[in-house]
């Protein structure tokens, strides 16, 4: 760990920073953790290899522009970068509930590491958690809303796939090879300057959100274009459904905003790499731009997640409710106005920098006013319940679960937007306790409820409902157990970060919120016991219609898992539940007459190597070894150019083969619905 | 059996009642100071306002999906119903009315509890410099010529005007039981007014986090009444140390959980270096 590494001032010239101490073999923790991974990488590659699936990966994977694979990757990358992000909230959880001491020492992780833990923890949850599931949902279902048959640029898609990955990748090798920053996850200079962070730590948080906030903003582009160039026709703006508003709004945050990150990031590199000072008080250079500059990427970031979060429950909340969304235009509008105000109020995570009664003024109430249109969103969930005849699936206990616990987070919001208020509440745990309430029980509930609902679409199959039910459960019990007990502790003065601390009635509230950490555990276990027991028992589960849910948009008109080219005939949209009103009037599951042949992308190997590259790169740049940086931008640079000389980059599918998976389909469809007379299954097709 | 439902309830209770109602703990609800005072009733106050939304929301949230669930055939059913001007208009005016309400109360602290903003009172404000340092905290007190470390007095009912930088990263200096805390930075001067209302002994921190020392960068806020006051710096003006060069440099190694440390002179212009230090070329000339 930090504390024994030797700084290597004068890189070496083959090797850079590196050196044998860059290990850390002297920490015992990480040490089992390593060989844990690196038992559990053999085993796994040994397996694909026994197997002889390597070239299956590669064709049907890894090489694939295929939205909705994309997609499930994004979601399983998440899926363990979860589990990474949440063994550091155990250890953060059980050091505090051990750690009553009032000297430097106390609970089993020194500083040294626990800082770094907390850093980790933030950056992954956000970067690689929060953001690679709704990237995935999105992937997985956009396009199949608005009748497109892939996203507007499918290279890019798989490039901004696999440059994700790398961030990913490079913030766990620094877990065994050298270090990660220690400066907490938006990284602060002058901490996270060279002189008070030698070492590669900052590096890896550099290089490692560079790479893969490249990828997202490419992301962003992509999935505006679709949206906006590539809807079925009939499908004007105001017919779109709300998740593809909601994912609009988000991906126009994403162009927006992520290249203040790039270019902040970009500073920072420079003045780590070369000595400048745009955020250190010598030649001008000055901090408080850094924390302006850092948020106001910031604070967009959180809509981002949250957004398509929102539009997942007006489709989940309509569809189980078996009723139109309420105030359709009126969610519509309020999702924008929070897509523009939320570049209006950056400055709400720093009242305390010490900026005048008039900016705090202004920045506290234009906070408050966004929670005007999120507040209208949750009466319109509420109002589409209303009259409605609710079914209880398991992404509707997600959606009530988030109902409850997301107004306690808006609450304890608006209270942190009053800037006299903010003065004694920020950076406490009354803060964390805030953010976590709203991205956990607003964002992630909602990935949660959206995965859930989709998760037949994607795969042909369902999710274990009792088991959705169970996870759900003790993820919002866990919730509150671990979270309520932070807002306690911030009224009690409890700062944020701390290593240790000498209060015993603290002890007591820490050891709650550990209790709680564990029933979310049991919450995460369960969800992947039951992502196993459907796969299991998939036959049983499987969705013969395409439409399990009796859905009301677009996707749900096709079979799932979808044909590779979504649509055989682009569907002409009528209405805003197109798919609900083609069943009411009985043309639903209308085989065509004609077919045609369909105008599809090629796989392509450039996302994969272009990243491949990205990594040499970046982990280069990391340990300052120049000349092996020199090659993996060549190489990036080169294998784009190679790419840009393919000339067969699409093909097309002939008449024959769309018509042998159609008319599959329909039999299976046919089928499923005579086995429906019989047994009278729960999930009726009004045909 | 029941008996020991009733003892395990019982134990819960009080365990509960221990945890929820050990007054003293709640800092920022047991204010000693006007700033704290009227920090506390402004989250009070914006706690029930909210409440006007925040408590049929959660009932709605419960009895909605309760009375419409599918299984109850009685409640009314309108698929296609979709829009209400009345409803839309209510959902949007009542956010708009409380947030027009909490705006204004906004707006007013801003100003009125803007840490620059003096404190009102027939004695004149005492100046307290404020130095965060690896991992500890310099005070000094310029009128005096003082300085100590981790540890700072101030007489009762007497505004005090702190003055605030950094000796190295960021760093926010706060005493929950006084209120408003202010980042402390290096190269700028900070300012925040605070005034105790009680004698005691208060403790302050850093709140924002500025690396491994962090947790360790405690400091003692004592209000004592004028005669107390008195003392101390006398006591501190009796120590053997003086904050010269050699005793500064000390101080600005990196060190943790440093027990508090007099020094009885200190050049009265050493904030100011200090600021300088970091301004650098540009700004300096």
């Amino acid at each position: 760990m930090a504390s024994n590494h030797t700084v290597v001032t004068e890189p070496h010239f083959l090797f850079g920073k590196l050196t044998f101490d860059s290990i850390p073999y002297h920490d015992p923790i990480l040490v089992t953790t390593f060989s844990v991974v690196v038992i559990g990488s053999i085993g796994l590659l040994g397996a694909i290899t026994y197997f002889g699936k390597w070239k299956y990966l590669w064709d049907n994977w890894f090489t694939s522009v295929d939205h909705k694979k994309i997609g499930i990757m994004y979601i399983l990358t998440a899926l363990i970068m979860l589990i990474r992000g949440f063994s550091d909230a155990l250890l953060m959880r059980s050091q505090q509930a051990i750690a009553l001491a009032n000297e430097s020492g106390a609970g089993y992780l020194p500083p040294e590491h626990y800082d770094q833990i907390f850093t980790a923890h933030g950056v992954i949850m956000i970067f690689f958690v929060a953001m690679p599931l709704i990237v995935g949902l999105m992937n997985i279902v956009v396009p199949l809303q608005i009748g497109a048959r892939d996203v507007a640029f499918p290279f890019l898609n798989s490039l901004s796939f696999w440059l994700f990955v790398v961030g990913a990748l490079m913030l766990n090798i620094s877990l065994f090879l050298g270090e990660f920053a220690a400066t907490g996850w938006l990284a602060y200079p002058p901490l996270s300057g060279i002189d008070y962070s030698p070492w590669v730590g900052v590096d890896y948080w550099l290089w490692s959100l560079q790479i893969s906030g490249i990828g997202t903003l490419l992301t962003g582009v992509n999935f505006v274009v679709t949206i906006l160039r590539m809807r079925a026709p009939g499908m004007s703006l105001m017919k779109m459904p709300v998740f593809t508003w909601t994912s609009l709004c988000a991906n126009v945050l994403i162009v927006a905003a992520f290249p203040i990150l790039t270019v902040t990031i970009t500073l920072l590199t420079l003045d780590r790499y070369m000595g400048t000072h745009f955020f250190t008080g010598d030649m001008g250079g000055n901090q408080m731009m850094y924390v302006n500059l850092i948020w106001a990427w910031g604070h967009p970031e959180v809509y981002i997640l949250i957004l398509p979060a929102f539009g997942v429950f007006s489709e989940v909340t309509a569809t189980f409710s078996r009723k139109r969304l309420f105030g359709y235009s009126s969610l519509v509008w309020a999702t924008a106005a929070i897509m523009l105000l939320s570049f209006v109020v950056w400055l709400h995570h720093f009242f305390t920098m010490g900026a005048g009664a008039s900016v705090n003024a202004f920045f506290g109430i234009a906070t408050m006013i966004i929670s005007i249109p999120t507040g209208v969103k949750l009466f319109n969930w509420l109002f589409t319940m209303y009259k409605g005849r609710v079914e209880y699936t398991s992404p509707m206990w997600w959606t009530v679960a988030f109902f409850i616990t997301f107004t306690i987070g808006g609450m304890t919001g608006v209270m942190l937007a009053i800037p006299a208020a903010n003065y004694v509440l920020h950076n406490s745990l009354f803060l964390v306790a805030h953010f976590h309430n709203v991205i956990i029980g607003g964002a992630l509930f909602g990935y949660f409820a959206g995965i859930t609902y989709w998760f037949p679409k994607a795969t042909g199959f369902t999710l274990n409902e009792t088991l959705g039910k169970w996870a759900c459960g003790l993820w919002t019990v866990g919730f509150f157990l671990a979270f309520m007990p932070l807002y306690v502790l911030g009224f009690m003065g409890m700062t944020r970060r701390l290593n240790y601390y000498e209060n015993p009635v603290w002890n007591m509230w820490l050891l709650v919120a550990g209790a709680g950490a564990l029933i979310i555990l049991c919450g995460i276990l369960v969800q992947f016991y039951q992502i196993f027991a459907s796969i299991r028992d998939q036959r049983h589960n499987r969705d013969m219609t395409g439409d399990p849910w009796n859905g009301r948009t677009l996707e749900w008109s096709i079979s799932s898992p979808p044909p590779f080219y979504n649509f055989a005939l682009l569907p002409a949209v009528r209405d805003r539940d197109h798919f609900h009103d083609m069943k009411n009037l009985g043309l639903a599951y209308k085989k065509p007459k004609q077919y045609h042949r369909i105008h599809m992308p090629k796989n392509t190997w450039a996302g994969v190597v272009i990243s491949g590259f990205s990594l040499v790169m970046g982990m280069a740049m990391v340990w300052h070894i120049w000349w092996l940086a020199i090659l993996g931008t060549l190489g990036m640079i080169g294998s784009f150019i190679v790419y840009t000389f393919e000339k067969q980059k699409d093909y097309y599918v002939e008449i024959d083969e769309v018509e042998a998976i159609e008319n599959a389909h329909y039999e299976r469809v046919a089928h499923a619905n005579d086995k429906r007379d019989d047994n009278a299954a729960p999930v009726t097709i009004s045909i | 059996m029941k008996k020991s439902v009733v003892k395990t309830s019982a134990l819960l209770l009080v365990l509960a009642s221990t945890l929820l109602l050990s007054g003293c703990n709640y800092v920022l609800f047991d204010p000693k100071g006007p700033i704290a005072e009227e920090q506390k009733s402004l989250i009070i106050t914006s706690i029930w306002v909210m409440c006007i939304v925040v408590v049929p929301v959660i009932i709605m949230s419960i009895w909605f999906p309760i009375q419409y669930r599918s299984g109850n055939k009685k409640s009314e059913y309108r698929p296609t119903w979709e829009h209400s001007n009345l409803i839309e208009a209510v959902v949007w005016s009542i956010p708009i009315m409380i947030i027009l309400a909490l705006g204004t109360i906004t707006f007013l602290t801003s100003y009125s509890l803007d840490p620059r903003k003096p404190i009102e009172s027939k004695e004149p404000t005492m100046v307290v410099q404020v130095v965060a340092m690896d991992w500890k905290w310099l005070f000094i007190y310029p009128e005096y010529e003082i300085a100590t470390v981790n540890e700072f007095a101030m007489p009762v009912d007497v505004p005090v005007e702190f003055l605030v930088t950094s000796d190295t990263v960021m760093n926010s200096f706060f005493v929950p039981h006084l209120g408003t805390q202010i980042y402390a930075m290096s190269g700028m001067e900070n300012r925040v007014h605070l005034m105790a209302s009680e004698e005691g002994a208060y403790k302050g921190f850093s709140a924002n986090y500025s690396g491994f020392g962090f947790s360790g960068m405690k400091f003692s806020a004592l209000a004592k009444t004028k005669d107390g006051f008195e003392d101390w710096v006398n006591e501190v003006k009796n120590s053997p140390e003086v904050l010269d060069d050699e005793n500064l440099a000390k101080l600005r190694k990196k060190s943790r959980d440093v027990p508090p440390a007099y020094f009885s002179y200190v050049n009265p212009l050493l904030f100011s270096t200090i600021i300088e230090n970091y301004t650098g070329a540009l700004n300096g000339e």
